[in-house]
């Protein structure tokens, strides 16, 4: 096969460049970078998967550089542009975390499209020196009720679980969302986290004319030819078998030895540079590191190792095999790189040189020159296109902060007189989206290497720093159903909430890392929706002070049931000074206080209470002030620090009725049934709104009584409204309704206002609206809500 | 000076890092031991830690108990040495029938990771006599392959002759039933969880003793069981037991 009958529309009879996927103005762009030469057959394919979208970022460049990316007095020592952003967290350590995509082969294989996905961002990881201490990984589906949804679910857990499991590294958070959007595109998105020894960080650069370009690990095969440019830089048909080759086949065993020999070499100081080879394999590490290095390479193509035979040199060049690592040896110690790597039973060899003239040269074994192209063409002066951006004309414009939005408010329709809010409540806490994770998460090693200290399932996960009592927390979290109204707020919503829950910890936020999943960027709405998600993204990071460290794009999510709802991903990874200071979100004892910070602004939209209401989303969704997110995320921060806080949890997903159902559940013994509450509620507008409304910038905290006048004076301090709400674990007295003598610990949140409905009252209640649910009754309905919902047995 | 415990790292080993620090918090001096070892180093003990030894691909342990360092734990075993095998190291200990029985993809066909309750069925052996109580103890399970499996004959000949060294337990203590209970992660037959050799020096389990160790990561109800083996450990070197059949010198 040659590269002209690769497998792209082979009956056709475009010109090659366009089979590529390459555009007539991108091939005299590829002219100018070759001194006005025609490029050969090869060159053309190696140029095809370089200039991917996937792989040259050549639609959001441009956007990308408008992200604050830190200094070094936030500690960052590697941010965009290399394999993974490092942070120092003193002590001469320093932690590596990125997020990337794997949404494209995952929709046509998802076992193998997740487990290499795992495996990608795992080797973004250790090529930086650092171990791999975490996976989160966020995953996005459509209706979970569909049996192809519920075939790529399994498919992309089994993925991901089978691969983290494997290889030792615990999967301890992340996200599963369902939403229509998702369909016929669904998205997964893994996040690792590493740690390093600062002196140890080794960038993907090859220094150093005539040191060797070394290549070990699996060898070289024809799977996940065209990885990058057929399937991650494309719109999407469903189920196309001809795509399923160029899904990459994973390899765990193969990752675990990588990751010891890698560290190894690095340990010992016997590489100058490292790489992973990723999306556009050999062509893209070696054009990658010389370019970082501004060198070039002289590659010779018969020795590469490779597990098959009559290989024709494109596949070589372009093949994305899994688990394998490119190193810059200098040649006195190469004899103990190859030591190390037969050790671990890896196959390693000299695949070329690193040479002074800053081309990329491919040699035959006859000495014939196959291909020669500037590393800087393939990669830092790859083509920008300028796209169109867009509005859709029907866009309603978010409420300005602080500003009542008239269309939003009075529209709820709930509670309706007579309407059980308890039942609203139990609705939402087993619903897809809001229910317990577990069913999908125990699939996940979330123990392994002794470090995890809060797991999956109650918020941000959270590992300790062997030998130090420091700790790292980490959340991943996206808002596609505000997204979908309002780009913009979309993404800086779920910046202020990824940054948020990790602040509600006690923690600091360190950095940034983010995965833009977007539509296809030549569709002017589209490519609107990324430019404003990268402007939310940006505001956002600003107003919170925390840097942009690094990230994937993945453009191109449509399918033929159309684009998914903008969703930018965001990863945050924050620093706990002393993890003895951690403050959970689970109430700790009865007799607490329990103080509600922020207030709630009008608007449903978005929310997943109007999901479940029906609500149409054109109702507004909330206002977000990200200078009042700073200052909630300041006040809950030096409230831990002050050890004032007993617990802490944001208001989001579901509202403030989720929200103390979640304290209630996730209170004391993790095997008991929970600690109630008895709160008092104030009605504002309506009680909709203030139960189930998702308006950011709130917190439930409880503290002993004695600490509550001290959070009210920190509350002020930081401008923010601070009220006494209730009290952890107390009886249901004052509230006589039917269900009073039920037995149990409840949840019991009485109404008041004029914004309330009587709905109780009508009931025989002295309050006019009450909800009031067994803890029973809202575990059952959180416990097994996502087995349900899959049709999974509820174990 | 502290006892040295040697922990056996095959490729594809990953909790070797959990049994390393779990010793160290015993007061243990860790060894690796690699799996083209022949030598033992002179270790007073032995822990075969969990993960995917070779990659598992075919059969958990199937292809470990081939291992030069199987060979020289067996030797290790027959003279008397304490050797405790954890996860994969329960599956590789069964495979290479140092233990009875075996380890079969889980009942409900899912790997399982979460916190589960085990009680020691005696206290007066070499991995839980400085447990202190039959209470039930809080630990990590992390599997595909973990439900105990042996005909009732050999079941009955096992409990017979207190060979049953841990079962799952319900968080109040109570017996765990079959596999329709939560409590029982994997379907274990008789909810066995771990098991001993009939001379009570080898013996293999399931759940994670040595990543409950500490109480900031949730449970150090695992110290117990790692504490016993080292003691024994330090115990039987002290009496110049199996270091008289291993090729380097005492620690």
């Amino acid at each position: 096969m040659s590269v002209a009958e690769a497998p792209v529309a082979v009956e056709d009879q475009e010109p090659l460049h366009r089979r590529l996927g390459i555009t007539d103005d991108e091939l005299v762009a590829i002219r100018e970078r070759l001194a006005g030469r025609e490029p050969n057959e090869l060159e053309l394919a190696m140029f095809s998967v370089m200039w991917s979208e996937h792989c040259s970022y050549k639609s959001s460049r441009p956007l990308l550089r408008t992200l604050p990316t830190g200094t070094a007095e936030d500690g960052v020592v590697a941010g965009p542009g290399e394999n993974a952003g490092v942070i120092s967290i003193g002590d001469g350590l320093a932690v590596a975390f990125k997020i990337e995509s794997h949404n494209h082969p995952s929709a046509v294989e998802p076992t193998q499209g997740a487990a290499t996905g795992v495996g990608g961002i795992l080797r973004d990881i250790f090529t930086m020196g650092a171990r791999p201490v975490a996976v989160l990984d966020a995953l996005r589906f459509g209706d979970p009720g569909d049996p192809r949804t519920r075939h790529l679910v399994e498919g992309v857990v089994a993925g991901v679980g089978g691969y983290g499991n494997c290889v030792g590294v615990p999967t301890i958070g992340g996200e599963l969302v369902f939403d229509p959007s998702y369909q016929g595109n669904p998205l997964v998105n893994v996040m690792a986290i590493g740690l390093l020894e600062e002196r140890d960080l080794t960038l993907a650069a090859a220094p150093g004319v005539g040191n060797l370009v070394v290549l070990f690990g699996s060898t070289t095969g024809r799977d996940g030819i065209g990885g990058a440019s057929v399937l991650a830089s494309a719109t999407f048909a469903d189920d196309d078998p001809s795509k399923r080759p160029s899904v990459q086949v994973g390899d765990p065993f193969a990752e675990k030895l990588l990751i010891e020999a890698s560290l190894e070499l690095i340990r010992d100081r016997l590489v100058v540079g490292l790489q992973d080879l990723g999306a556009g394999g050999i062509t893209c590490a070696t054009s990658e590191t010389a370019d970082r290095a501004g060198t070039g390479m002289r590659i010779e193509l018969a020795a590469i190792p490779r597990r098959e035979p009559a290989m024709e040199p494109f596949e070589v060049l372009i093949s994305e095999s899994q688990e394998r690592m490119l190193a810059i040896v200098e040649p006195h110690r190469w004899d103990t790189v190859r030591a190390v790597c037969e050790r671990w039973g890896l196959p390693v060899a000299v695949i070329g040189r690193v040479t002074a003239d800053g081309d990329i040269a491919i040699v035959a074994e006859n000495g014939a020159e196959l291909a020669r192209i500037p590393a800087a063409a393939l990669t830092s002066d790859a083509i920008v296109h300028e796209r169109l951006a867009a509005a859709p004309v029907r866009r309603r414009h978010a409420p300005a902060p602080g500003a009542a939005d008239s269309a939003a408010s009075g529209t709820d329709g709930l509670p309706e007189r007579g309407m059980d809010p308890g039942a609203v409540l139990v609705a939402l806490l087993g619903s897809a989206n809001l229910a317990s994770r577990r069913a999908v998460y125990e699939q996940y090693d979330s123990s392994v290497q002794a470090n995890t200290v809060e797991g999956p399932g109650h918020g941000a996960s959270v590992i300790r720093i062997k030998g130090t009592t420091k700790a790292l927390v980490a959340t991943t979290d996206g808002n596609q159903a505000i997204g979908a109204i309002d780009p913009w707020l979309g993404a800086a919503m779920s910046v202020a909430e990824a940054t948020r829950n990790v602040a509600i910890t006690g923690a600091r936020p360190l950095g940034v890392t983010n995965c833009l999943n977007y539509g296809d960027p030549t569709r002017p709405e589209a490519f609107w929706q990324l430019t404003e998600g990268v402007r939310g993204l940006a505001d956002a990071c600003r107003a919170l002070g925390v840097p942009v460290t690094g990230g994937n794009v993945s453009l191109y999510n449509e399918s033929p049931a159309g684009a998914i709802a903008p969703t930018p991903e965001i990863g945050v990874v924050g620093l706990l000074e002393d993890v003895g200071t951690l403050v959970r979100p689970g109430w700790r004892r009865a007799g607490d206080r329990i103080l509600l910070v922020g207030e709630s602004t009008p608007g449903l939209a978005g929310s997943a209470y109007a999901a479940l209401a029906g609500l149409a989303a054109e109702d507004g969704p909330p206002s977000l002030d990200l200078d009042r997110e700073r200052r909630v995320q300041a006040f809950v921060r030096e409230a831990a620090e002050r050890g004032l806080l007993a617990s802490a949890q944001d208001v989001s997903g579901g509202g403030l009725a989720v929200a103390l159902a979640e304290c209630c559940l996730w209170a004391g013994d993790r095997h008991g049934p929970g600690i109630g509450a008895l709160v008092r509620l104030p009605v504002a507008s309506s009680p909709a709104v203030d139960l189930f409304g998702e308006s950011p910038s709130r917190l439930v905290v409880s503290a002993v009584p004695r600490h509550v006048p001290a959070l009210v004076l920190l509350a002020r301090h930081h401008g923010l409204p601070i009220r006494d709400i209730g009290e952890v674990g107390a009886p249901g007295s004052g509230v006589d309704d039917e269900s009073a003598d039920a037995p149990g610990p409840r949840l019991v949140v009485e109404l008041h206002g004029s914004g309330a409905t009587g709905a109780a009252e009508d009931r025989g209640s002295r309050v006019a609206d009450a909800l009031i649910v067994g803890l029973d009754e809202l575990r059952h309905a959180w416990d097994g809500g996502l087995a349900r919902a899959l049709g999974w047995e509820v174990r | 000076m502290s006892v040295r415990i040697g922990v056996v790292v095959f490729p594809g080993s990953n909790r070797d890092i959990d049994a390393v620090n779990a010793l160290e918090v015993a007061g243990a001096e860790p060894v690796t031991l690699w799996h083209e070892d022949v030598s033992l180093d002179g270790v007073a003990g032995i822990l075969v830690p969990g993960g995917f030894a070779y990659g598992d691909y075919l059969r958990a342990g199937v292809i470990a108990r081939f291992s030069p360092i199987v060979r020289a734990i067996r030797g290790f075993a027959d003279e008397g040495g304490p050797v405790l095998g954890i996860c994969n190291g329960f599956q590789v200990l069964t495979e290479a029938h140092l233990l009875p029985g075996a380890l079969l993809r889980n009942r409900g066909l899912r790997f399982v990771s979460r916190e589960v309750s085990i009680a020691p069925e005696r206290l007066d052996t070499a991995f839980t006599r400085a447990i202190g109580g039959r209470r039930p103890l809080r630990m990590p399970v992390a599997h595909g392959e973990g439900a105990y499996y042996a005909d009732e004959a050999t079941l009955d000949e096992l409990e017979g002759a207190g060979q049953v060294l841990f079962r799952y337990v319900r968080p109040d203590g109570s017996a765990a039933g079959g596999e329709e209970d939560r409590a029982n992660p994997n379907g274990s037959l008789r909810a066995i969880a771990g098991v001993l050799n009939t001379a009570g020096n080898v013996a293999g389990l399931m759940p994670h003793p040595e990543t409950a160790v500490e109480a900031v990561l949730g449970s150090d109800d695992g110290l117990g069981i790692i504490a016993s083996f080292v003691a024994s450990a330090a115990e039987l070197e002290r009496a110049g037991g199996p270091a008289l059949v291993t090729a380097g010198s005492p620690g």
